[in-house]
């Protein structure tokens, strides 16, 4: 099996989610507030998996762009949940050696006296292992 | 009635307000908030994997510890009602996550999704009811025009959430009714205020926040009022000019005539 292909069962298996109940309306994208950030839109990111092209979508920014806002999966009519399949890939990263997006030693020059606890707590979820 | 009380990190550190004007007003409200015993970070947001065990752990000890009281269990800050009131549901649901959760947690009887979260306003709404609330109301907040700011984590996904019409939704509202003042309903108050990407990229938080503001003001409100310490934050980060954003529980306690027992926070 070549490592796309086990990725893609990853992300699967992961996500709990089948891509292939896509039918393609667009509603994740149209609804995405981070949407203008993107690369590969939400709406793509599900084909993405279902055509197991993953390597372009380990690359891609948006997996750290995604805001975990639920809208794409609350809207989605199929109940594909995107948001979902986008954590799946975000986790396929951190969880590799040297794959965090945060690094610890970036924090002090990120704080500020009004931040809260949650935001850190938060983003070390998202961002790394 | 007493409630077991999760007050999560912010509460006890930044988000002080959202905590102890909730206990002032749920005192006066007559309900008490009985804070869990050792309880743990819930980690900000729901490990969504669903292969991820140990993150949804600390959720579970406390929805269990509320079980084994006996008691509903109660959360203030909008992420950790979020993260805890799923758990709850894959602990009921989700038979994969419920064993492997117990196999870690070797508990007397197996936790199985048995006790009910409540975030406080839902306690406002279902227990007491708002009709109550406006009876008990000292100082009514007469002539205030105020923009409810749900954000997504109360809301979202909605079948799980279950908190009110996730597109359309109205207990902040109803709140805000019944402490005297004028709801002003706008159209980005469920929208995303950026959560923690604020931490890296603050001027994409900071453009999402400006939508909001602009929003708010545009359709009449003189402030916001949230459930979430990052909602607050990114919104009190946005912009000079902003409306001034508070927790829904300061205006409650100001309304119920009890802030000022409140120590200076």
């Amino acid at each position: 099996m070549s490592s796309e292909k086990k990725q893609a069962e990853l992300i699967r298996e992961i996500s709990g989610v089948n891509p292939l109940k896509c039918m393609k309306c667009g509603k994740c994208s149209a609804t995405c507030p981070a949407y203008n950030e993107m690369d590969i839109k939400p709406h793509q990111f599900v084909s993405y998996v279902a055509n197991e092209n993953i390597e372009a979508l380990v690359q891609s920014k948006s997996l750290w762009k995604c805001l975990s806002c639920f809208a794409c999966v609350e809207r989605c009519p199929r109940d594909v949940q995107p948001g979902r399949l986008i954590d799946a890939a975000r986790q396929v990263v951190v969880r590799q050696r040297g794959g965090n997006y945060l690094k610890a030693d970036e924090i002090p020059e990120l704080l500020d006296p009004e931040l809260p606890q949650q935001l850190l707590v938060s983003a070390f979820r998202r961002y790394r292992r | 009635m007493k409630y077991s009380y999760y007050p999560g990190c912010t509460l006890k550190n930044k988000a002080k307000a959202l905590d102890v004007y909730a206990r002032a007003s749920a005192k006066a409200l007559g309900f008490e908030l009985e804070e869990i015993k050792d309880w743990q970070c819930c980690g900000g947001v729901y490990p969504l994997g669903s292969d991820e065990i140990a993150t949804k752990l600390s959720s579970v000890r406390a929805l269990n510890d509320a079980k084994e009281k006996q008691q509903d269990l109660v959360t203030l800050c909008s992420a950790c009602h979020h993260v805890i009131k799923r758990v709850n549901d894959d602990m009921k649901n989700v038979e994969d996550i419920r064993t492997r959760a117990n196999n870690y947690m070797k508990l007397d009887e197996p936790y199985a999704g048995e006790t009910t979260v409540l975030h406080f306003l839902e306690v406002l709404r279902d227990r007491v009811g708002f009709d109550t609330v406006k009876e008990k109301v000292k100082n009514p907040l007469t002539g205030k025009k105020i923009g409810a700011y749900y954000g997504c984590l109360l809301l979202r996904p909605g079948k799980i959430l279950e908190f009110d019409n996730p597109e359309n939704p109205k207990i902040m509202e109803d709140f805000i009714r019944a402490l005297g003042a004028e709801p002003v309903i706008y159209p980005y108050r469920n929208e995303c205020c950026g959560g923690y990407i604020s931490l890296k990229e603050k001027e994409m938080s900071g453009n999402m926040c400006g939508n909001i503001m602009e929003s708010a003001k545009g359709f009449g409100a003189d402030l916001l009022i949230t459930a979430c310490p990052l909602c607050l934050y990114n919104l009190n980060a946005s912009t000079q000019d902003g409306l001034p954003v508070y927790y829904f529980t300061e205006l409650l306690a100001e309304a119920l005539g009890v802030k000022e027992e409140v120590a200076q926070v």
